[in-house]
């Protein structure tokens, strides 16, 4: 049951990974993608996979069901399911085994279904093939909608997989997969891509049917909060090892691989705030897909490494007494010596004082956009204040409105007539084109993907020399100096200047695009997810540096973010968009301790959390409503669980001030929020 | 674009399919099959060390250049280059005043036979080169350089005008090229330059297409919008920040589009839109001989033909080459 | 779908009226009298004039262009300079022959190209894939009059299996025509099956990388049955375009096969009418064909529309 092979009791395992290696060959050359992979699942168990990407946790997946790429192979090892081995199966072997033992469920269910099959037959076939008769299948395949929770299956059957929201289609791929009764499930990143709300909600069924079908789950998430929540056992994986395993709470509370303690320091998390201290990174970079690493893996970027990791295999070390827990480690023993280095620096950000005047002012701000001759209000009637050196972080889900906020603050996207966003009191143009240099100097933007962001032709030092000219009117040689003094500011060496942006990391690349959004001196920077493209490790940093660049330049951010840590590390106040509309406003401190909007109330209690702290207080039902068709009253009462029959369906409630600075759109007053909320928590 | 469209499924340029805008081209000529996932993995390792994406790039030329494909077409190329700019200097013998006994079959004296009038059909063919060489490469040159900048104009600004230029695109496309090519140079006159204006202004609309695609996708991404955050202008847009970036399928589309041209002024000269007799260009050759293959006489018309086919095939392996190469990278 | 059928007829309307203007315009671009250059430089005056009169090229060209618009949408193309005849009356007989030709050769690519377009996909990048790409690839890059030519010779002198001259006697029947049409019929295959190839190709090869094809694997599903019952309904979509747009094109390509082969179809109708600067003519095979494109497009985005509910649903919204 583990990554040492020896005592894997292989013959009862739902799915057992022995000494599994994967190359896939590239322009001819192999590369090593999975480098002795070892572990099993017992009946009935869920294992989690984490690690952050090319680690190689898809491909282990993959080749659990047999169905690498054309160019991948498996070059040793064996996956025995329920004690068959895989690896030496005839093809129609397989084809039996894939329809009766084994299922999957991927990311993106809008692709994993013919596009151009109705729901029903593709769900028909699916028992069909257990050698069901029509009408019997036909009968199977609405019970197993209902299974998975799909209130009209008549009507869903009668469907294309696009009509379905994506929350609806990972259901019904959830009941394909299901349809036979399979003894073991693959999940991979069956959540990634949905919205927080819906995302709860998938989480929250696979938890049940697992219960319900007993069928062992092997599940692949780069997000270690699911894990946490869905796993028995989970483990580590780092470029195609696993180099950690042991039942989640204890891996999670209790690691014993300096990269699975570098991986969760560097999350936010516990609620800790950029006034308290930095977030940890881990230093170096994520190995390249098949490079060479001959002893440890980890051993480049480990603060423990020495001549030992350098030259030996790193030893299978258990870890406690009861024989769940391994970490692939030399100096296990060394590990505390990690917990202890814990950076406590402060970044020496203060939390912006009533004092600081205030930069920028939005008022009665409206966003519509028209669609096929259809009004389609993407943002209404938002008011907003940013002091100096304050950051505000926007949240909400796909639909909310807060990527056209940011648009329509810089003026890509001119507001509706009769709003205005002011400047230090002056009320600027609406879009970008006519606004006066000074103004766009003063706001600029820092993009979620920073390969979209920066073009791609051009060197580090043209993007940045441009923008440095273009904005302060500064050129030729005092440029090019002020070009290096960015680039050294932001810790990007000399070097780094001649590259083009696909010679960068991801985390590189995203530091250009600061550099570049800070060329002029800005007033307000606005930052549309500008971590969510990137990998743990690497968020920490570039979170660090936003950071410190506050700090220093006194800058004020407009922070866009789905996740809810890393607006809570951030963010001194938080504004949460529905639909367009602001929903609750008011200071980090108060958005997270409560009282609640009850749909931030929502978005709180999705988040799985890696701290396996109590997350279920509200589900929401159904899906986002489409703009262009907004509901009535309210705009989010057909979702509430708190809602008022007969008032909220009527009215929409007004942004009224419940504590100082602390404003909500809610009905329901405050007291009695406050004590619904703390009943349930 | 009539006949000439034939050649490589270029799905961007067909009407008004929704399934076709998924299907790229790539599908058809890579050959790297890294999967969605891996690909993506291998994308997102973040890391990507400086001196083995270089690598990779240096890679790419030599593989183009290991491609037999690329070195037999640039060699066939070369060959009725050198035989276009030297003509009848390096012709075993005259190609118009050479006379011989008529219809001889090809033999040791005469590799390809004579014709009709007895002149050698190997210094003619060699020598009927040149019209076809000169004039091919500038009306692509030509219609594409028009071409991206309608494209460009079309892509980035978008809205009524794009509309309206689409539909001015899509009405080209039923025209049958060849035909009003045909009416065009009969009645403008068969020079040089009037094929080469016509060959330019029938693939403008075709080559715009392509660019617009390409601009559109690259009109939102936000490098397109950070420079629109410090104020450049559409023209500096358009022509420093999206041009490069579109370079690719540019250099792609030229290659096609020769390969294109060569077909359609072969096919205009067979047609007797182009240099008239006693002119050995090939079209005209085959124009002039087809008619007594049925007497058994075939090296006539074989030899002028077979030169128009490795010509086209000589460009369209290169076209294909320099396409799998940039788009794998 | 009724609305996305009615919105997919009224853009064909406005490209057909665009298509006209702009054969309207070239046509006119091209200076001098057209009495004159039909007449011949040692015409009278009178003549000329007269001429000019009765074809109308005297009037104000916006009456011109309006006429010319009517009779694109009237489907009656005026009289031919060079014969006076009705311009219909010259070219439906000629464009029923070609279309017996085209249908030929589409009778025979179509399957043979997508059969040969699914091998080559199920073996990517192996020998055969190799063969079928690059067979493709030449011969379609080959002019048809060189294929036709190449081909007349071996087929029809050499091995004398069809017949020099299409042009089949007056009252053969359908079987008998075959003979006569075949070896033109083939030339045209041979320049087609390339491209329908490997369009077809590369739409499966995405049907096979898909995440639905691995899903139906993952199923339990073979091979073929994912090909069957999962693919091939999506990955065809491209391959039908592109055999619609063939149809429009193939009209460029057929003049020189008629010429070729003296098959008295639209192409050598068209070619004598440059010849002779028959402009009416010219005018009327050029929106003919225009016409003949659009229709074509047009079923083949009804048949997508029928296949894919995508569009046939979303569109009509």
């Amino acid at each position: 049951m583990s990554i040492a092979s020896a005592s894997a009791p292989s013959t009862t395992a739902a799915l057992a990974l022995e000494d599994l290696e994967v190359v896939y060959t590239v322009r001819g050359v192999d590369r090593v993608v999975l480098r002795g992979v070892s572990f099993s699942i017992a009946p009935g168990e869920a294992y989690g996979l984490v690690g952050e990407s090319g680690c190689g946790k898809s491909t282990t997946a993959y080749a659990a069901l047999r169905y690498l790429p054309r160019n991948g192979k498996i070059v040793s090892g064996r996956v025995l399911v329920a004690g068959d081995d895989v690896t030496s199966m005839t093809t129609s072997q397989l084809q039996r085994f894939r329809a009766t033992e084994a299922s999957m469920v991927y990311q993106d269910p809008a692709q994993a279904m013919n596009p151009s099959v109705k729901i029903g037959r593709q769900l028909v076939e699916s028992f069909t093939l257990l050698g069901q008769s029509k009408s019997d299948a036909q009968t199977s395949a609405l019970e197993a909608l209902r299974r998975v929770r799909i209130a009209d299956p008549v009507r869903v059957m009668d469907r294309y997989p696009f009509q379905l929201s994506g929350g609806m289609q990972q259901r019904v791929v959830i009941a394909m997969a299901l349809a036979c009764d399979p003894k073991l499930l693959v999940l991979d990143e069956p959540t990634t891509g949905l919205d927080a709300t819906v995302e709860a909600e998938v989480l929250d069924l696979v938890r049940v049917l697992r219960k319900e079908c007993n069928a062992a789950v092997l599940l692949i998430a780069h997000n270690l909060g699911i894990i946490r929540s869905l796993c028995d056992r989970v483990g580590v994986m780092y470029a195609g090892r696993i180099v950690e395993e042991g039942p989640s709470h204890q891996v999670f509370v209790d690691p014993q691989h300096p990269y699975t303690v570098g991986l969760l320091r560097s999350l936010p998390r516990h609620g800790v705030r950029k006034t308290e201290r930095a977030l940890a990174t881990i230093p170096g970079i994520l190995p390249l897909i098949g490079s060479d690493l001959p002893t440890c893996v980890f051993v480049d970027r480990c603060p423990l490494a020495d001549d030992t990791c350098r030259n030996e295999v790193p030893p299978v070390v258990p870890v406690g007494t009861d024989g769940l827990h391994f970490t692939r480690c030399h100096h296990p023993d060394r590990i505390p010596e990690l917990i202890e280095a814990l950076p406590d620096i402060p970044i020496g950000i203060l939390a912006p004082s009533d004092a600081n005047p205030e930069v920028l002012e939005l008022t009665h701000l409206s966003k519509t956009f028209r669609q096929r001759s259809v009004n389609v209000p993407a943002l209404v009637d938002v008011d907003l204040q940013l002091a100096e050196g304050e950051t505000l972080g926007i949240v909400g889900e796909s639909g909310s409105g807060k990527s056209t906020l940011a648009k329509t603050i810089l003026g890509i996207e001119s507001a509706d007539d009769g709003g205005t966003v002011s400047l230090d009191g002056n009320a600027v143009a609406p879009n970008t084109s006519s606004r006066s240099t000074d103004d766009k100097r003063a706001m600029q933007m820092v993009f979620q993907n920073p390969d979209s962001a920066l073009n791609r032709s051009w060197s580090v030092r043209r993007i940045l020399m441009r923008s440095v000219e273009k904005l302060t009117g500064i050129k030729g040689d005092e440029a090019n100096k002020r070009v290096e003094a960015l680039a050294a500011h932001l810790r990007l060496t000399p070097r780094h200047l001649d590259l083009k942006p696909r010679q960068l990391s991801g985390g590189l690349k995203q530091r250009v695009a600061i550099a570049r959004a800070f060329a002029g001196d800005p007033r307000i920077v606005v930052c549309d997810e500008p971590t969510s493209a990137l990998d743990v490790s690497v968020q920490a940093a570039i979170l660090n540096l936003l950071a410190d660049l506050q700090a220093e330049e006194k800058t004020s951010y407009v922070f866009i973010t789905h996740d809810m840590g890393v607006v809570r590390y951030l963010a001194d106040r938080i504004a949460v968009m529905y639909l367009g509309r602001i929903q609750e406003v008011g200071p980090t401190d108060d958005v997270f301790n409560g009282p609640n909007h009850p749909y931030t109330e929502a978005l709180l209690s999705a988040i799985p959390s890696v701290d396996g702290e109590p997350t279920s207080r509200i589900r929401l039902e159904g899906e986002i409503p489409s703009p262009a068709n907004p509901p009535t009253g309210c705009v989010f009462h057909p979702r509430c669980p708190r809602v008022i029959a007969g008032v909220c369906e009527v009215t929409e409630p007004p942004l009224l001030e419940v504590a100082p600075g602390h404003a909500m759109r809610c009905h329901i007053p405050i007291e009695k929020l406050r004590r619904l909320q703390a009943k349930t928590e | 674009m009539s006949d000439s469209e034939k050649f490589v499924p270029k799905p961007e340029e067909i009407v008004s399919t929704p399934g076709a805008d998924m299907l790229v081209s790539h599908t058809t000529l890579t050959t790297t099959t890294i999967p969605p996932t891996t690909q993506a993995e291998i994308e997102l390792s973040g890391v990507v060390q400086v001196s083995e994406r270089t690598q990779a790039r240096r890679e790419n030329w030599r593989l183009i250049l290991r491609r037999p494909a690329f070195i037999i077409g640039v060699f066939i190329v070369l060959v009725w280059t050198v035989c276009a700019i030297f003509g009848d200097r390096i012709t075993p013998h005259s190609p118009l005043d050479y006379r011989s006994i008529p219809h001889l079959s090809p033999r040791a004296s005469f590799p390809f036979g004579t014709d009709e009038q007895g002149r050698d059909v190997l210094s003619r063919v060699m020598a009927g080169s040149r019209d076809v060489i000169k004039v091919a490469p500038m009306g692509a040159l030509l219609g594409v350089f028009l071409g991206v900048i309608v494209g460009m104009v079309m892509g980035y600004f978008g809205g009524w005008l794009d509309n309206v230029l689409s539909r001015i695109v899509e009405a080209f496309l039923a025209l049958p090229v060849l035909l009003v090519a045909l009416l065009a140079v009969t009645t403008l006159g068969s020079s040089s330059g009037v094929v080469i204006g016509v060959v330019a202004a029938l693939f403008t609309p075709v080559v715009a297409r392509t660019v617009r695609a390409a601009v559109l996708a690259e009109r939102d991404l936000d490098y397109v919008t950070s420079a629109k955050l410090r104020g450049e202008s559409s023209a500096f847009v358009m022509f420093k920040e999206i041009l490069p970036n579109v370079s690719g399928p540019i250099i792609v589309e030229l290659t096609v589009r020769i390969g294109y041209a060569v077909f359609t002024v072969a096919t205009l000269s067979f047609l007797g839109a182009g240099p008239q007799p006693p002119s050995p260009d090939w079209g005209a050759q085959v124009s002039e001989a087809f008619r007594v293959i049925s007497a058994g006489i075939w090296w006539t018309t074989f030899f002028p033909a077979a030169a128009i086919a490795s010509l086209v095939i000589a460009v369209n392996l290169i076209a294909d080459s320099v396409q799998s190469v940039l788009e794998a990278s | 779908m009724g609305r996305y059928l009615l919105r997919r007829l009224a853009s064909a309307v406005v490209t057909l009226w665009l298509l006209a203007t702009i054969v309207f315009l070239i046509v006119n671009v091209i200076p001098g009298d057209v009495g004159r250059r039909v007449l011949g430089p040692f015409a009278l005056k009178e003549d000329v004039a007269r001429f000019n009169h009765q074809i109308g090229t005297d009037r104000p060209l916006i009456n011109q262009y309006f006429t010319s618009i009517r009779r694109l949408f009237t489907l009656d193309f005026g009289d031919s300079y060079q014969t006076q005849a009705a311009v219909s009356k010259i070219i439906f007989p000629a464009l029923f022959r070609s279309g017996k030709l085209a249908l030929l050769a589409f009778v025979i690519t179509i399957p043979i190209s997508i059969a040969a377009g699914i091998f080559a996909a199920r073996r990517q990048d192996k020998v055969a894939d190799r063969v079928v790409v690059n067979t493709g690839l030449a011969t379609s890059s080959i002019p048809e009059f060189v294929t036709a030519a190449v081909l007349m010779s071996i087929f029809c002198v050499h091995w004398k299996l069809g017949h020099v001259f299409a042009n089949p006697p007056a009252g053969t029947s359908v079987f008998g025509q075959l003979p006569y049409l075949i070896t033109p019929a083939l030339a045209m295959v041979i320049a087609y099956f390339g491209y329908i190839a490997r369009m077809s190709r590369a739409g499966v090869i995405q049907g096979l990388q898909s995440d639905y094809a691995r899903t139906a694997s993952m199923k339990g599903l073979s091979g073929g049955q994912v090909m069957r019952r999962h693919i091939l309904r999506n990955a065809l979509a491209p391959t039908i375009t592109v055999i619609s747009v063939q149809v429009g094109y193939l009209f460029g390509g057929i003049i020189g096969v008629e010429k070729v082969f003296n098959y008295a179809g639209l192409g050598s109708t068209m070619l004598s009418a440059v010849v002779s600067k028959d402009v009416p003519v010219l005018q009327g095979a050029v929106l003919l064909v225009g016409i003949v494109y659009m229709v074509s497009t047009l079923l083949a985005d009804v048949l997508i529309a029928f296949l894919n509910p995508r569009v046939r649903l979303e569109r009509s919204r």
